[in-house]
């Protein structure tokens, strides 16, 4: 895919309170990308830049050869010029129209020539079938995050803007509403720019990854690597984790469980079910992979790679952030600055790893 | 006590000059108060503070200045005049210029206060579902902002009804032409005739109730206060 496909988005903006972003990023045309970092670092600003929505905005913006802002040509394309779809935190449906009237009001202003997604297509998928004659007071927060994403679909967009989608849905209902976005990402067909300051929500959806830190891009690139880095402010909490793609190889009914095929070797993780072959989204968190000389032998622990430390980083609490390399695959280990001390964990130590825990994203 | 024919005539104007009033205040008051509302100018200040000036001043300085400007030797007279329009002052057209600027506060506060709440936020979301900006305009902020322009409109009419001194000093005392219901009451009570006063000054009350009772049962309705918030200035 040639780079000229994807998203450029080169944004730079002061505010009067002293705030600036800038921004020099070149996204995939595929998959999510997650902008990631803490509150107020500037993510819900860039993703407002891109849809045109900050008109104190200097820079370039561009998906493909579509180039929405070039300020030093003197482009700038009104916000509902863009084909960009924008699902807000806060979701903005309009309180004077009900469900149906929310979803119909972009795709009725949309040429019908230029309609590809079908209102009968997205409802289901989003399960709002019954909600269409409600009006937006009476839906709880989830509801009102699915009509919005149904809503930005039904535009058609070329490009999928989403901020902290899930920030108004309840803890306890998260875990259903994942599936959805999950189901976007995959059948959308265009690409998708997700803000979260959230690491297992980053992790379960995002391909690519941009850490923000105070307006600037401090790291980016896909998930895998950038969530192996030990230099970024991700390192320093508890979040800290790989994120790895790995193929289903074969079920034991027998135990319920499944082994799973990474670059290293094989895990051994509770039974997934997705047939062999089918590609899945593992984490392992930095904190659940502890570290051995010799290789244990009589462990309740079901995974141990043998791995080789490339890189370490003390912190001033008293632990330590390994960054092994099982077969050129990436995973981080947390462990005492004393274990590092006593195991003498430098980079070049060949080790053994023990995986204690395992996320999987099917 | 009936209401003879004069009084009749009273009431019939009164009711037209308020509607009128009530369309063309809504209709300029509407631009200025999206204006007030959404507008990062310096200007601002100065523009709020000219439309709320009705609010405080006496009504006859108003109508006064109104009166020299309307006349035959003021600006807008002269041009009137050389038009062939003959003077504005004392006929229903002056009448009308000085209700709606007397109104204009009333109509541009609770515009300006519904506008200011509905703000920037639905009108993003409807940018980023393609709609130009007087479609924006149209189909969310003017809807979003509907209790607005209803208290805008009750507030206008119940005062264009009520309006005495402007009406005065501007449109006179011209039986079918500018003598209106509260100037008949005025009339009466001068020449001691209080039932027939009575009944114009009961009527007055009744149409006031019956505006204000419909602005707190829409706010009521709305789960709030009633709408006739002021906008911060």
């Amino acid at each position: 895919m040639s780079a000229a496909a994807g998203l450029r988005v080169a944004l730079k903006f002061g505010f009067p309170s002293g705030f600036g972003v800038d921004v020099d990023l070149d996204l995939p045309a595929r998959g999510v990308t997650a902008l990631f970092g803490a509150s107020g670092c500037g993510k819900t600003t860039c993703l407002r830049g891109i849809a045109g929505l900050e008109p104190a905005a200097t820079g370039c913006v561009a998906l493909g050869d579509e180039v929405w802002l070039d300020s030093a040509r003197g482009i700038a394309v009104a916000p509902h010029r863009r084909p960009i779809g924008y699902v807000f935190q806060d979701s903005r449906l309009f309180e004077h129209l009900s469900v149906r009237g929310n979803l119909e009001f972009g795709f009725r202003r949309l040429a019908p020539s230029q309609r590809r997604i079908a209102f009968d297509d997205v409802v289901p998928r989003l399960g709002i079938e019954n909600l269409l004659d409600r009006r937006p007071p009476n839906l709880s927060g989830g509801e009102r995050q699915r009509v919005a994403i149904a809503r930005a679909l039904l535009t058609s967009p070329r490009l999928l803007l989403l901020d902290e989608p899930l920030a108004a849905v309840d803890d306890a209902r998260k875990n259903e509403f994942l599936p959805y976005l999950e189901g976007l990402r995959d059948d959308a067909g265009v690409p998708i720019v997700y803000v979260s300051h959230l690491m297992p929500e980053v992790a379960r959806l995002a391909d690519h990854l941009v850490v923000l830190k105070d307006g600037r891009v401090v790291a980016a690139g896909p998930i895998g690597d950038v969530s192996a880095r030990l230099d970024l402010p991700l390192a320093e909490t508890d979040d800290a984790g790989v994120v790895v793609v790995a193929q289903v190889a074969e079920h034991d009914p027998r135990d319920v469980m499944t082994r799973l095929a990474i670059p290293g070797g094989s895990l051994w993780v509770a039974q997934v079910d997705r047939p062999p072959g089918a590609e899945v989204r593992v984490q392992v968190a930095a904190r659940d992979v502890s570290i051995a000389l010799v290789e244990p032998r009589q462990t309740s622990i079901q995974n141990v790679v043998a791995a080789t430390v490339t890189g370490r980083r003390d912190d001033e609490h008293g632990r330590t952030l390994l960054r092994l390399s099982v077969a050129g695959m990436p995973l981080l280990a947390r462990v005492t600055r004393r274990s590092a001390m006593q195991l003498d964990l430098v980079p070049g130590r060949a080790v053994f790893a023990q995986i204690k825990g395992v996320a999987v994203h099917e | 006590m009936p209401l003879d024919a004069s009084d009749l005539a009273a009431l019939q104007l009164t009711l037209e000059l308020a509607l009128a009033t009530t369309l063309l205040v809504v209709a300029v008051g509407t631009p200025i108060a999206w204006w007030l509302a959404t507008t990062p100018s310096r200007a601002k200040p100065v523009v709020g503070a000219c439309v709320a000036l009705p609010l405080v001043l006496p009504p006859t300085v108003l109508g006064f200045y109104l009166l020299l400007l309307l006349g035959p030797r003021g600006p807008i007279g002269g041009l009137t005049h050389a038009l062939g329009l003959g003077s504005l002052a004392f006929t229903f057209s002056g009448l009308l210029i000085a209700s709606v600027i007397y109104s204009l506060p009333f109509a541009v506060q609770p515009l300006q206060a519904a506008f200011e709440q509905v703000g920037t936020a639905p009108l993003e979301a409807a940018a980023m579902l393609r709609a130009a900006p007087v479609d924006r305009f149209l189909r969310v902020a003017v809807p979003l902002a509907m209790p607005g322009f209803l208290a805008a409109a009750v507030l206008s009419f119940a005062h264009a009804v009520g309006e005495f001194g402007i009406v005065l000093m501007i449109g006179g005392n011209i039986p079918g032409r500018t003598r209106v219901l509260s100037i008949a009451i005025y009339d009466h009570v001068e020449a001691l005739e209080y039932p027939a006063a009575h009944t114009l000054a009961a009527s007055l009350v009744a149409v006031a109730l019956v505006a204000l009772l419909v602005l707190y049962g829409i706010g009521a309705q709305r789960g709030g206060a009633p709408m006739t918030r002021m906008a911060r200035p």
